[in-house]
């Protein structure tokens, strides 16, 4: 049989790896499908497109380009980097664990060290790689040409590069951050971390998670909108179900973070005791609020893994996956169980018992849909006839490791034997079996799968192989034994043990075979740069896979699809599409208005909708983010008027960014097929911006509960100090309420009125309620410095006056456009953006003042 | 691998799981009662990923006919649920045995310092007594530890005693822990604190009467 022969090769009629997979029950929506576009010829199509999609030359090519293709593989290579960097910084700490009085670090640089490969590892390899492999194969799935918002894409790259840059710099000079990297507080605060190894933390992680919102709207936009037409949601390739939780937990996970870091900046820059408990702040406040994020980040690095899986088991067993609903439930159940556990990080911080056992619960049932999906993968092989080949080598290496990494896990869970667990090298061993296991075998397995669309080679045969066996030997040498370390009481992040003699042979036994894993890495590495350099040429199509992102040259051209792809060609061999497509028989054929477009499609049933037309290549993204970098840097120098002046090009620079979407040029209907013809996205009902936008509100409006979560935690379990009595003079107080609500709800109903004027008055009315707020955060609340209370109204205060702003100028954009007649009532422009903004901001007013005025009379 | 591993560990374990810091070496009943949970999960543990190897294994042949809800309904729900109930009914029954009460027990202040502890505990004449780095307990008996914090957070943890617990600063947090007999046990601080992290340790000194009469230097009479 072909067990172990290289599937692209070996491809005889009886071999079963050339069998193709029987979709035959997947293929009932054809007769409802498009009609055919005549064929062309397909050398034409690929020079028309090429010219629109492809790249600018040279390195100005590189500076400007969005397209999904390059960023993606851009964010997985750089992420690669970054695992480098974090790997060495690793070697370190083994280095100095390997004796009991290690001299090799001193503290101070060891704390670094081991704070930079814990922040590295999280937030500079893992998230951007998942970002990375979303953003470039999502589009190649769903049988579109890019991602909803290409530029975003930029500016998620470059904020992610910068901020990763800075961290890094950070530590070349000796000040990275020193507290962990769950960074608590007070260890983290102006007085116990002097210095900026906590703002280069703080700000240059809540830089990077600019790219993780931006992918998180861009991927539930792409998901959501740009399935090809006939690919129903409830029929979608699971990776895309994966990510489309990803996404959703990344919008929720990822702002209690952000806010926290907010806060906690602010603390050390201007004083404002969020958490200092002797003016009624709250230590527990930032881990509550770090592991809200922290603990649906765990589960937003498995969740694409997870997706990869179970594209490339069944392909790689020659059969269809086992259990699609099971497991499309299964990722739902651990979007909204991953919320809910936060709490067993901090079994040990004197919570009760009884909330305790509701969190252990929630821990413990989340176990429940992972074996799930995990049976559901070995059921698929029970079911198919599984192939040897490479990739099937790491998924056989996550089976291992990961069991094993969620078992420790469900002892974690158990809240006695977490108290002894909890903060030692047992946790230590559970977490690399889980995220190496969980992750990086999945994503070793995705890398030899997808690696041919790529590099459009073959990979040197053996070195992947001997890489996997080194990488396996490596690992489970280093971290196996080390919970028996953790068991014999070995803590977290301690350099030296001269007390503890029967450590040495454990951590000694570690950072051997930590070497050996690491070797075994740059192995894996070096296939991968083989491959580059050396393959042979790869032919089309090689797993015989029934995907969309075979069906397609290799290596991948700059639009994906000379034609998109419609019902009748999913579901299919990819090899028997590939034709049909590059000859223009799908929907959409060739660039012939000379600029981007795809097809944004139906949320449920992936009915055709309108015709999206997408930005071309700009240094705009650049530019955006090198202006937050300065912000950036300016706030890292403590130069916080600077810093302020600095927001001035940023918002200049969105202004301009805002500009490139007014509708311009040929607006007409577009033909994609004989006899169906789509408007054009600005004059759609539900362009990709606005569906982007209600994605980037839930984001917001997550970030805006966690300001509520502060409030409500600080006075109901906050022990400390009661605040002053105000000092406020209620009338003056009470008239600065009035005028700010009055003007808030006034701009929102005449948002309603589609007009010039309207937009106008709504701009005006912003500004008097922006300037009641301030007036009001000057004059009458309370200085934010005395007690943590009335430190978050003024965050708080912040948070509206920036939405009143940003309303303002929005409704002053929307005036602009009126002005130049670029809107009228069927192009609305920005007109529906403001009006929903506008919404959302009055809606945050009430609630604020409501909670507020609640508060004082409660 | 795993298995030379596991080889080595047993070994290791068969000449004991010694060292004073070991949460395998229990010298009181809640700790006692916590690795006693530890060997029941990881003997479980075993099983399950001795069942998962086999399963994958029997995969590696020819297909075969297969019936979907037996892995999704079967295994990924009913055999999952069974076996996290009863651990979940386990632990929290274990929790609560271990949990501090109201009954009356003797309770020590333990303070916590960048990078030191302070302890309190009631002496012969009434008056409290404080040491440094050194708390005095009653053996036998239960203590409940009352744990504060001047800066940052740390945390109180004697392995062979009882689980860790927080000290975290403006709260009190309360730990049980109870050893066998009289003697001198090992403690830490298990959070990491800064620069001076590694050597926040402490001793355990447990009396066989209390209040313990303590000389100048410490130590028991």
């Amino acid at each position: 049989m072909a067990t172990g022969s290289d599937i692209g090769r070996g491809r005889g009629m009886t071999d079963t790896t050339s069998r193709p997979i029987d979709t035959s029950a997947a293929q009932g929506a054809i007769s409802a499908d498009l009609p055919r576009n005549p064929p062309q010829p397909a050398l034409g199509l690929h020079r028309e497109l090429s010219k629109v999609w492809a790249n600018d030359r040279g390195l100005w090519g590189q500076i400007t380009a969005v397209n999904h293709t390059t960023l993606g593989l851009r964010f997985m290579a750089t992420a690669f980097v970054f695992f480098a960097i974090g790997g060495i910084l690793s070697m370190l700490i083994r280095a100095q664990l390997a004796t009991p009085q290690g001299a090799f670090l001193d503290t101070e640089l060891y704390n670094q060290i081991f704070t930079m490969h814990g922040s590295i590892m999280m937030f500079l390899f893992a998230i951007p790689m998942l970002e990375g492999l979303g953003i470039w194969l999502l589009p190649k799935l769903l049988g579109t040409r890019d991602m909803a918002f290409p530029r975003l894409t930029a500016l998620g790259y470059w904020c992610y590069l910068f901020g990763g840059l800075i961290m890094l710099t950070a530590l070349l000079f000796g000040v990275a951050p020193h507290d962990g990297w769950f960074m608590y507080t007070p260890l983290s605060s102006a007085q116990h971390s002097p210095g900026i190894n906590a703002d280069v933390w703080l700000l240059g992680v809540t830089f990077v998670e600019i790219s993780a919102i931006a992918a998180a709207v861009e991927i539930t936009v792409t998901i959501l909108r740009q399935r090809a037409p006939g690919m129903k949601l409830t029929e979608m390739p699971l990776f895309a179900w994966y990510m489309l939780g990803t996404s959703a937990m990344m919008l929720v996970g990822f702002p209690p973070l952000i806010a926290g870091s907010v806060l906690l900046e602010l603390e050390r820059a201007f004083d404002w005791p969020f958490f200092d408990p002797a003016r009624g702040g709250d230590p527990l406040l930032w881990q509550h609020l770090f592991w809200l994020f922290g603990h649906p980040e765990v589960y937003i690095i498995f969740l694409p893994a997870a997706g990869a899986m179970s594209m490339i088991i069944p392909v790689m067993c020659r059969t269809t996956i086992l259990g699609y609903g099971a497991i499309v439930a299964a990722v739902l159940g651990l979007v909204f169980l991953s919320f809910g556990l936060w709490v067993h990080h901090m079994f040990t911080v004197g919570i009760p018992h009884m909330a305790l056992a509701f969190f252990s619960a929630a821990s413990v049932l989340v176990a429940v849909p992972t074996a799930v999906q995990v049976f559901a993968w070995i059921g698929t092989m029970w079911k198919g006839h599984p192939q040897l080949h490479l990739p099937m080598y790491h998924i056989l290496g996550f089976f291992l490791t990961f069991v094993m990494g969620g078992l420790t896990g469900v002892m974690l869970a158990i809240v006695p034997f977490n108290w002894q667990a909890h903060d030692t090298a047992f946790v230590t061993a559970h977490l690399h079996y889980v995220l190496i296991g969980g992750f990086v075998f999945p994503m070793m397995a995705a890398a030899s799968y997808w690696m041919p669309l790529i590099s459009g080679k073959q990979r040197v045969k053996g070195l992947g192989e001997a890489a996997f066996w080194v990488i396996l030997l490596g690992f489970h040498g280093t971290f196996f034994i080390m919970h028996l370390t953790g068991l014999l009481g070995m803590p977290r992040r301690i350099d030296v043990y001269p007390d503890n003699p029967e450590w040495i042979w454990l951590n000694l036994t570690s950072s051997i075979f930590s070497f050996v894993l690491t070797i075994g890495f740059a192995m894996f590495a070096l296939d991968m740069i083989l491959q580059l350099l050396l393959g042979k040429r790869e032919r089309r199509d090689p797993w015989s896979a029934p995907t969309l992102q075979w069906a397609m040259p290799l290596p991948t051209p700059s639009y994906n699809f000379a034609s998109l792809p419609t019902a009748r060609h999913l579901a299919r061999d990819a090899d028997s599409v590939i034709l049909q497509l590059a000859r223009g028989e799908g929907a959409l054929a060739g660039a012939p208005r000379d600029r981007r477009e795809l097809l944004v499609t139906s949320v449920g049933a992936a009915k055709p909708d309108h015709v999206a037309i997408l930005p071309g290549n700009t240094a705009l993204p650049l530019l955006l983010s090198a202006s937050i970098g300065i912000f950036v840097l300016l706030m890292l120098a403590g130069l916080y008027g600077l810093a302020g002046a600095a927001l001035a090009p940023v918002s200049i620079l969105i202004w301009y960014w805002a500009r490139g979407m007014t509708p311009q040029g040929d607006l007409r209907p577009v033909e994609i097929a004989p006899d169906l013809v789509l408007p054009v996205s600005h004059r759609a009902t539900q362009s990709l911006g606005q569906t982007g936008l209600i994605a980037f509100l839930v984001a917001n409006g997550t970030l805006f509960a966690s300001l509520l979560f502060g409030l409500a935690f600080l006075s109901v379990v906050t022990p400390g100090p009661t605040p002053p009595p105000a000092e406020a003079n209620t009338p003056a107080t009470l008239f600065g309420i009035a005028v700010l609500s009055l003007s808030s709800v006034l701009a929102t109903l005449i948002s309603r009125r589609f007009s010039q004027q309207a937009a106008f008055a709504g701009a005006l009315f912003n500004l008097v309620g922006l300037a009641a707020i301030v007036l009001l955060a000057l004059t009458q609340m309370d200085n934010p410095t005395i007690h943590a209370r009335d430190a978050l109204r003024a965050a708080m205060a912040g948070y509206l006056a920036l939405h009143l702003l940003t309303a303002a100028g929005m409704a002053a954009f929307t005036y602009v456009q009126f002005a130049r007649s670029e809107i009228n009532p069927t192009t609305g422009g920005a007109f529906p953006a403001w009006r929903a903004w506008q919404s959302y901001t009055v809606a945050v007013t009430l609630i604020a003042l409501v909670v507020l005025i609640g508060q004082e009379v409660g | 691998m795993r298995k030379r591993c596991i080889i080595v560990a047993a070994a290791l374990l068969l000449t004991g799981c010694d060292g004073n810091l070991s949460t395998l070496t229990p010298a009181g009943p809640v700790a006692s009662e916590i690795a006693l949970l530890w060997w029941i999960m990881l003997a479980g543990s075993g099983a399950i990923t001795i069942l998962m190897i086999v399963l994958v294994s029997l995969s590696l042949g020819r297909p075969r006919a297969t019936s979907v809800r037996f892995w999704t309904h079967g295994m990924g729900l009913a055999f999952s649920m069974v076996i996290l109930t009863s651990l979940l009914a386990v632990g929290l029954w274990i929790g609560e045995r271990i949990l501090p009460r109201d009954d009356g027990a003797v309770a020590v202040q333990a303070h916590a310092w960048q990078w030191g502890w302070t302890f309190t505990h009631e002496g012969p004449d009434g008056v409290p007594v404080e040491t440094d780095d050194m708390i005095h307990i009653p053996a036998v008996e239960p203590v409940d530890v009352l744990i504060t914090s001047e800066d940052v957070i740390h945390a109180f943890w004697v392995p062979q005693l009882a689980g860790k617990m927080d000290a975290i600063p403006g709260r009190t947090n309360r730990a049980r822990l109870q050893a066998d007999e009289p003697g001198q046990y090992e403690g830490l601080c298990a959070e990491f604190c800064g620069i001076g992290h590694a050597r926040m340790r402490f001793s355990v000194q447990a009396h066989a009467t209390w209040p313990p009469d303590l000389t100048s230097d410490g130590a028991e009479e």
